[in-house]
């Protein structure tokens, strides 16, 4: 019963890699650029959460809300002041824009919260299913989890499917240029997905710090490496890979915790990664990039 | 009469007066240093600026020459600061002097890291862009957990003795690598030497960089399918400038742990080899002398503006943002053209109107 009620720890853990996982890939489907502050979206977002349930003390469906709001202006923000002034330049120097803005969030909340870890409570009591007569037990925060991320994949898929925005964003994704000529605004489109990403970092850290409650100001950034390895894992630009990618290397890091070890936990998700790379060079659901003259 | 005029190759300047610099800097520090000038806190830094100068050119050759992006430019660092400070460790009393077990030690780090390089570099070969990029972050990751967190080593009569789970097996005398606390190493690190080894790295990373090889490295960087089709191996070269790189990171990293009392790894993370990244990004992609001014600053900076206390950081983020966009934003470069031509005019103008 042990293993199982690992894999569904994994499965938990793997959907809160999953939703961050989300915004990394959509991000980096449009805009072509490794958003390396996303995990420090996450983090601001859990001071939100924070600040609102235990210090203002309302409702934590309001503080979900809200804490999505910050996150989304703050992620608009960003993506105007720092990366779209670096539009066309190299991948690298954005890159390096990114872990500036991750530095600034990080040292920012440092300055505000201080570096003392916060301990989050959201008050909220989901409860416990027993299973097979009391010898497996989920919590009701897991099946949350679990329900949330797989409806927030869903929504995704139809939602670029089907509305015109999301079209849009395919469009760009695929040809920037060629979107601009047929009409869509690029810049718009763009500011749309850091939006969505955001967003999705608020509900992220809502569930992160429900499973882990220790907040401090770099709580985002090992969980944000992860979920960009998961996105990676899934094949980066594809939203059914990174939740895939974001199961599976829950699913993994849970297990070698148990069985293996838990401080080299990381570092099997991490050669598990290499290895997939070498046989699947563009990820498990990556599209084969053709080379062409 | 003609005048024999002296030609010099224009790379092999570049690269003269890079050593030239280097070395007249190092007199000035020294000078200095010697006067009682320089502070405490400088004379501290100096051996740390060496290391840095030494891995972001180091790094510039993957990342400017080759035109990968590589995140894991401290495990390569680990690597070779781990078997060099365990080797000058267990040969201590074995080589009396300090200097050549020092040496030695360097040599031991450098074929190390060079062994992590060609095999992150082989095992990376069909990979590209971000995908490359995120599997050397994997590796930098996966050589802290280990050697700085479950790896124990102990030395006794009958050999080397090696215990990966908590060191239980080992007798604590003995022991040299006591996982997460780290190895105990011996201050050999001087500036001196600091100042030899980074002249030896500029020397071969240039060269190379204007030899048949460094040309073919660019070659792969600029257009991989047309290198391909003139008949260059992109993969012999891909895996030349990624061992060179890791084997020199390896020297910086031995060079750079015997300056502390104990080597542990939490100091090599992802944020280090950020740090390096950006001094080679700040200094220009593939000039070498731009990486070690950028190396010079961006250790100095921080340490400069601590009386500003927590603001001291965000300072440092911000200032990075506004550089990099600064020195890479279309309109920015465009500003920059158009002031720069008319300091030029300016000055041909005088130049007329003193003829």
């Amino acid at each position: 019963m042990s293993f199982i009620s690992n894999i569904i720890d994994g499965i938990n853990l793997g959907s809160i890699y999953a939703i961050i996982a989300l915004g990394y890939t959509m991000v980096y489907g449009i805009a072509k650029m490794l958003n390396f502050a996303h995990g420090d979206v996450i983090m601001i977002g859990g001071y939100v959460l924070y600040e609102i349930i235990q210090g203002l003390g309302y409702h934590p469906l309001l503080a979900i809300f809200l804490s999505m709001l910050v996150c989304t202006v703050l992620g608009v923000v960003i993506e105007r002041v720092a990366y779209k002034p670096l539009r066309g330049a190299t991948s690298l120097a954005v890159l390096i824009t990114a872990i500036g803005v991750s530095y600034l969030l990080q040292n920012v909340a440092q300055l505000i919260f201080t570096s003392n870890p916060k301990n989050f409570d959201s008050g909220i009591d989901f409860g416990t299913i027993s299973l097979a007569g009391g010898d497996l037990k989920i919590k009701g925060s897991t099946i949350l989890t679990i329900v949330v991320s797989a409806a927030i994949v869903v929504g995704l898929l139809i939602f670029i499917k089907k509305s015109k925005t999301g079209r849009a964003m395919l469009a760009v994704s695929e040809d920037k240029d060629a979107a601009r000529l047929m009409g869509v605004d690029v810049n718009k489109t763009i500011a749309i997905t850091f939006a969505i990403g955001s967003a999705l970092a608020a509900i992220a850290s809502f569930f992160m710090l429900t499973a882990m409650p220790n907040l401090t100001p770099t709580t985002g950034s090992m969980p944000g490496i992860k979920a960009f390895v998961a996105a990676v894992f899934g094949g980066i630009g594809s939203i059914p890979g990174a939740f895939v990618g974001g199961i599976l290397l829950g699913i993994i890091e849970s297990l070698s915790k148990k069985y293996i070890s838990t401080t080299l936990a990381n570092a099997i998700v991490f050669l598990v990664l290499i290895i997939v790379l070498i046989f699947k060079p563009t990820g498990l659901f990556g599209k084969k990039i053709k080379e062409k003259v | 009469m003609k005048s024999k005029k002296i030609n010099i190759k224009k790379s092999t300047l570049t690269t003269l007066i890079t050593i030239a610099g280097i070395i007249v800097a190092y007199i000035i520090m020294n000078t200095l240093s010697n006067g009682g000038f320089l502070s405490y806190k400088m004379q501290g830094l100096l051996v740390p600026i060496c290391a840095y100068a030494i891995l972001a050119v180091s790094l510039n050759l993957v990342v400017g020459l080759l035109g990968e992006l590589s995140l894991g430019h401290a495990g390569f660092l680990y690597v070779g600061a781990y078997t060099g400070a365990i080797f000058t460790n267990i040969t201590a009393d074995m080589i009396s002097n300090d200097l050549v077990r020092f040496i030695l030690g360097m040599v031991v780090g450098g074929v190390f890291a060079a062994i992590f390089g060609l095999i992150i570099g082989s095992a990376v070969l069909k990979l590209q862009g971000d995908y490359l990029a995120i599997v050397t972050l994997a590796f930098g990751e996966i050589i802290r957990s280990v050697l700085g967190n479950v790896l124990y080593i102990s030395k006794d009569s009958s050999g080397l003795h090696f215990d990966v789970n908590d060191g239980s097996t080992l007798n604590p005398q003995d022991m040299i690598a006591k996982g997460a606390q780290g190895i105990t190493v011996q201050r050999l690190s001087t500036f001196l030497i600091g100042i030899i080894l980074l002249i030896l790295t500029v020397l071969i990373v240039m060269n190379l960089s204007d030899s048949r090889a460094g040309r073919a490295i660019k070659a792969v960087r600029d257009n991989k399918i047309a290198t391909e089709a003139v008949g260059i191996s992109v993969s012999k070269y891909r895996l030349m400038a990624f061992t060179i790189s890791a084997a020199l990171a390896g020297v910086a990293g031995v060079y750079y742990a015997h300056n502390f009392a104990t080597l542990t790894g939490t100091k090599f993370d992802f944020n280090f080899s950020i740090n390096i990244l950006v001094m080679v990004v700040l200094g220009g992609m593939g000039n070498i002398p731009g990486s070690i001014i950028a190396a010079i600053i961006l250790t100095i900076l921080p340490e400069e503006i601590r009386f500003l206390g927590n603001y001291r950081m965000v300072i440092y983020a911000v200032v990075l943002i506004v550089m990099m966009i600064f020195s890479w934003n279309p309109k920015c470069i465009e500003f920059r053209k158009v002031v720069s031509a008319k300091i030029k005019s300016v000055f041909k103008k005088k130049n007329k109107e003193v003829q």
